[in-house]
This record gives structure tokens, sequence and C-alpha cells, in this order.
């Protein structure tokens, strides 16, 4: 196991080097110019060549890119002079738009993607989980093909047109729930979750589908398995039998779609949180985005990257515990 | 040799139906799968109808009088901030789905013609993943060894990519260039390792049977039994997994153009048009919906379609 998870973390590392690498190149080769813009619209060419230098990007690609390598580890100083800024470890580079490190602005958005990422994926869970066994239970009848009717037609809704019914519908119509805006979980954790809940219920209704699907078909499979019947028949209630040895066993799949999406989430629902003007960290990118702000581009990217490479290595060390077949 | 290799894809199905007559091929069993069950008959009868509304868009909007950039100041009224004249977002005999506000273009045209750039996108970007998964798939699972583990390292890596952040990102800073094709080779290029990955299962499964090793001794050349006795093989799987990635395309097509980094008006695309149209969902909700809805039926047709397929043609893909 110790060994296994060696290697993972050594292989974790390579990816996140590489990604940053490509990531980098690619943004360099591209035809945009962040001094330039940096620098406004009346800018002459010494001034240019200054905010260049500032920035870092007179140096050659490599030396940028070990700059920036090295910033992650220890930290680094930006320009000189009365237009000096550090940027403490792990420096992700610094925003010349906000005039922060990257790393202070991702922190500070970080507790709203998060909590937008962890609310919409536990309600996904049961609405997904919830059909796909109630579909599974009831294979063939009413229940099952309305259950599925209705999964597949909410993952086909875009996002966008769910958020702004939900806004239309239970906010400007009914004045049921306030129009989102962040509250955070330590001041107050009712506000917290009432003004989450759209969002939640949003990206919720666009990945449950896939969720029922595929427990519907793990469940139907494992139901019919003859350890199920030997379950049955040792007289054990037929919640555990489903849930126990049944749920359990379909549990590996989901695992592996649940670690994608929700490190895909942690890092900032760009378009929910355009919509519901939640300040996370897709809003920040979006925001990014619009200024050309460059590092914050580069470090929500690699941000993202980290998420979701963690999460499938969390996956992988999880399935040992849900699947006692599997040994590390 | 004909026989033996479309075997695979001919034995779910001959198990699934042993009634059926014997005689007919195995794509014509496929259909017959295919049209008894309802949903995917829904699907393929919506998908083939837009389609044909995206390759007639031309003729079409002739048809309803209007070009999809044409303005018409006649439908909008001036004084009430360019709402356009008449109930429901203006439907009339003149304009068949209405016109956008305060331009007066005509939404019939411009839904047939966005339809054209977002079903042409996502095809277009289903091919660059289609070929590029299987090739890599194929080569992988065939060759082994170091060319598998170099296409598996990089398959790793790509699915590790954010890969709508990435999109978004390399959209927005790409400026001068046909926005169409950026677009097309961008969300191609995330998409291959998911059918690289089913397509090198299947090949590693089926590289030691006794028909391959009988084309080697016989002194075909890798090429040729990549060609004439894998691919045939595992084409069950690439087609139903290529009608599933159409769904997501069309909806990543529809982000990137409703985030504003996708086609540039005046070209229209549903999510270009959504996006156009968000804004006035109180006033003029027809505008609104329209777009909507044709991406919604686009997505749920596909869907629904490539999960019929799915269960037809690889009976274990859903659940392994």
């Amino acid at each position: 196991m110790i060994l296994y998870l060696g290697r993972r973390l050594i292989g974790v590392a390579g990816i996140l080097l590489a990604i940053c690498a490509i990531t980098f190149t690619i943004f360099y080769l591209l035809p945009n110019d962040p001094a330039a813009a940096a620098c406004g619209k009346t800018c002459s060419p010494d001034r240019l060549a200054e905010v260049k230098a500032a920035m870092g990007l007179d140096k050659p690609i490599w030396e940028q890119f070990a700059a920036y390598l090295t910033g992650i580890v220890a930290g680094r100083d930006y320009g000189s002079g009365p237009t000096a800024a550090h940027c403490g470890f792990p420096c992700l580079g610094y925003s010349y738009e906000y005039s922060l490190p990257v790393w202070d602005l991702l922190v500070d958005r970080l507790p709203v993607s998060i909590s937008l990422a962890i609310g919409a994926a536990v309600l996904w869970l049961v609405l997904g989980l919830g059909a796909g066994v109630t579909s599974a239970l009831r294979k063939g009848r009413p229940a099952d093909k309305i259950l599925m009717v209705l999964s597949v037609g909410t993952a086909s809704l875009p996002v966008y047109f769910t958020s702004i019914m939900l806004i239309w519908g239970i906010v400007r119509s009914a004045g049921l729930l306030p129009y989102p805006a962040y509250h955070k979980f330590t001041d107050n954790p009712f506000e917290w979750g009432s003004n989450l809940l759209l969002p939640w219920i949003a990206l919720a209704l666009l990945y449950a589908a896939q969720y029922a699907r595929q427990s519907r078909n793990s469940m139907i499979e494992a139901m019919a398995e003859p350890y199920i019947r030997t379950a049955r028949a040792k007289g054990l209630p037929s919640r555990t039998v489903t849930v126990k040895h049944g749920l359990r066993s379909g549990m590996t799949p989901i695992l592996t779609i649940f670690g994608m999406d929700l490190g895909g989430l942690l890092a900032g629902a760009v378009i929910t949180e355009s919509i519901f003007g939640l300040p996370g960290i897709g809003r920040l990118f979006y925001d990014g985005l619009l200024r050309s702000d460059q590092p914050v581009i580069l470090g929500v990217t690699l941000l993202a990257a980290f998420f979701i490479v963690v999460a499938n290595l969390l996956v992988d060390v999880l399935y040992a515990f849900v699947d006692p077949r599997v040994r590390y | 040799m004909s026989t033996t290799s479309t075997e695979p894809a001919a034995a779910p199905v001959a198990a699934a139906g042993p009634a059926k007559p014997s005689g007919r091929g195995p794509w014509r069993l496929v259909w017959d799968q295919l049209w008894a069950k309802g949903s995917a008959r829904f699907g393929l009868i919506m998908v083939v109808l837009l389609l044909l509304l995206a390759v007639l868009a031309g003729p079409l909007s002739a048809l309803g009088g209007w070009s999809p950039e044409e303005f018409d100041k006649r439908s909008i009224d001036a004084y009430l901030g360019g709402a356009p004249k008449g109930d429901f977002g203006g439907i009339s005999v003149r304009h068949w789905f209405g016109v956008e506000p305060i331009t007066g273009r005509d939404l019939f045209a411009r839904v047939l013609h966005g339809g054209q750039v977002s079903l042409l996108i996502a095809f277009v970007a289903t091919a660059v993943v289609v070929i590029a998964g299987t090739l890599a798939g194929i080569a992988a699972g065939y060759f082994g060894g170091r060319v598998d583990s170099l296409l598996s390292r990089l398959m790793d890596l790509t699915m590790s990519f954010p890969s709508l952040i990435f999109m978004i990102a390399m959209m927005s800073v790409a400026k001068d260039v046909n926005r169409i094709l950026l677009m097309t080779l961008v969300i191609g290029l995330f998409g291959w390792p998911g059918i690289a990955r089913v397509v090198r299962g299947q090949t590693l499964s089926l590289k030691h049977r006794e028909y391959v090793e009988a084309a080697k001794v016989g002194g075909a050349r890798s090429w040729r039994i990549l060609t004439r006795e894998i691919l045939p093989n595992v084409s069950g799987p690439i087609i139903a997994y290529t009608t599933l990635l159409i769904p997501g395309m069309i909806a990543t097509e529809a982000a990137l153009s409703y985030l504003g980094v996708g086609v540039r008006p005046p070209t229209a695309s549903w999510g270009q048009m959504i996006a156009e149209s968000i804004v006035f969902y109180e006033t003029d909700p027809t505008y609104f919906l329209i777009p909507t809805v044709f991406l919604f039926l686009a997505v749920l047709a596909f869907t629904l379609l490539g999960d019929a397929l799915r269960d037809i043609l690889d009976p274990r893909g859903g659940r392994s």
C-alpha cells in the first residue's frame, strides 16, 4: 500500500509538472500580450519594455518557466523599485489586475467553490443513487420508466437554462428564496445553505442522471448474483440486502465518475457561478479571461488540474475500502 | 474469414432475439432492435429531422423569406425598446418563429443556421475524437509494450486536464483565426482518451483470438490485421460511443459560445443565440426558448439514440 502510494504520488507530481509545462507553453505561443494589456492603451515602447521586464516577460521561455517553478516552491519577487511586489510560497504568479499574488486570490475564492461543489455533490448523489436504486428494484415497471425519462431529460437541459428558470420561478415569481449570495458557513449555516440551494439544484440536476443510470445498471447486475440470493435466504432484512450487498458491489464505477466530477467542479463551475453571481474560482477565472489576466488563468488551470489528479488518486485508494477484492 | 469477423457483433444480437429469422445481416438486426424501442425510435426520428433542418437551412429559410443576417425594422417596436411587435416574440406568417428584439432578424432562419454551425462543430469534433481515439486505442492494445505505456500515459495526462477551463482559456486567447475550425480542434483535443480506452480494452481481448493468429500465420502484415481483423470487430462499441459523444460535443459548443468564447456574432449557433437572448428571458421568453428547445432536443435525441445503440452493440459497456 505504502509502496503503491509512493509510486502514485510520483506519478501525480509528474502529471502536474507536465500540465504546468504544456499550459505555460501554449500561453507563451498564443498571440496575446499581457504586458500590453497591463500597460494600457496609451503605452510608449519604453514603458512597455519596463512593464515586460517587471513581469519577467522579456526572458526566454525556459527561464520564465524555471522562475515560475521555483516560485511555487520558494516564492519570488516581481519588479523592482516602487512597483516591486513579493509573492510568498506557494507563488502561482502575481496578478497585476488585482495587485495581489494569485495564490491569495485563489485562497480567498476557494471556500465559495468548495461549498458549491460539495453541496451539489451531496444532492446529486442522493438524487442519482436514489433514482437508480429505485428504478433497479422496480425494473420495467412505470416508476422505473418515469425515473429514467426524467433523468435523461434533466441531464439534456443546459445548466444556464435550469439556472435561469430556478431564478425566475423561485426567486422572482414565488419569492421563496433570496437571490443567491455567498454567506460564510461559520457565520450563519442556515443563510449559507439557503443561499446556495438553487445553484446546488441546478448543478445536481445536470450530474444526477449518469449516477442514476450507472447505479441502476450496477444494481440490476448485482441483484441477480447468487450472493444476494444467499443473503435473502439467510433471512436478512431486504434493506440490508439492497444496501450492504447490492449497492456496495456496484460502487466502484460510481466512485470513478464521482472522483472526476467532484475534482473538476472543486476548481469552479464557470457557468453556474457566473449566472448566480457567486464569487468563486470559476468567476475569478472568467473575470481573468475578460481582462486577459494571464497569471490568474494559469493559476486556476493548475489548481483545477491539481484537484482532478488528487481526486483520482483518492478514488483509487478508496477502492480498497469499498471493494475488499482490491489489494495494492 | 468474413463470416468469423462479424461474429462478435452478431453474437449479442442473436442472444437477445433467438426467434429472429437468420440470414439477415448484423446491421439489419441492430436496426430492427433499435426500431422496436420507443425511446430509440424517438431519438432516431428527432436526429434525422434536426439533421435535415440543419442541412437544408438555406433553402428552408429562403422559403420563410428571410436570411439569417437580414434586419427587419418593421417587425420591432422602436417605442418599446425594440421589442418584437405582436405576441409570442412576434410569431406571425411573416416570421414563423418570431424575431430578435432590437434587430428584427428572423429567428426561424437564425435557429436553422445556428443549428448548422452547432451540429457541424459537434460532428467534426466527434470525428476528430473518434479517429484519434480509435488509432491510439488500437495501437496501444495491439502493439502493447512501449507503445502501450506511452499512449496510456498520454491518455492519463489528457484526462487530468481540466478540459472545460482549458478550452475556455485557449479559445479566449486565440483571436484572429477561423473560430469554427479552432473550436472543433480544441474540443476534439480533450475527448479522445475516453474512446481510446474502450478500443484498447477491446483490442486486448481480440488480439489473441484464433482468427487473428490465423491471419498472422497466413503472413498478413500488421496493417492488414489491424484494418481487416481487429477494426471490424471493435466497430460496434465505436459506433455506440460515437453516438454518445455527440450530445456532449453539442453541449460543449453551446457552453463555449454561451460564455462568449465560441463562435462570434453575426454567425449564429444555438449557444450563442441563448447567450444573446438570456437577458430577454422575462420580456421576450419566446426568443430565449426557441434556441433552448432546439439545443435540448438535439442533446436529448442523440443521448437516447446513443444509449439504445450502446445497449444493443455493447451490452456490457454501461456496466463495466
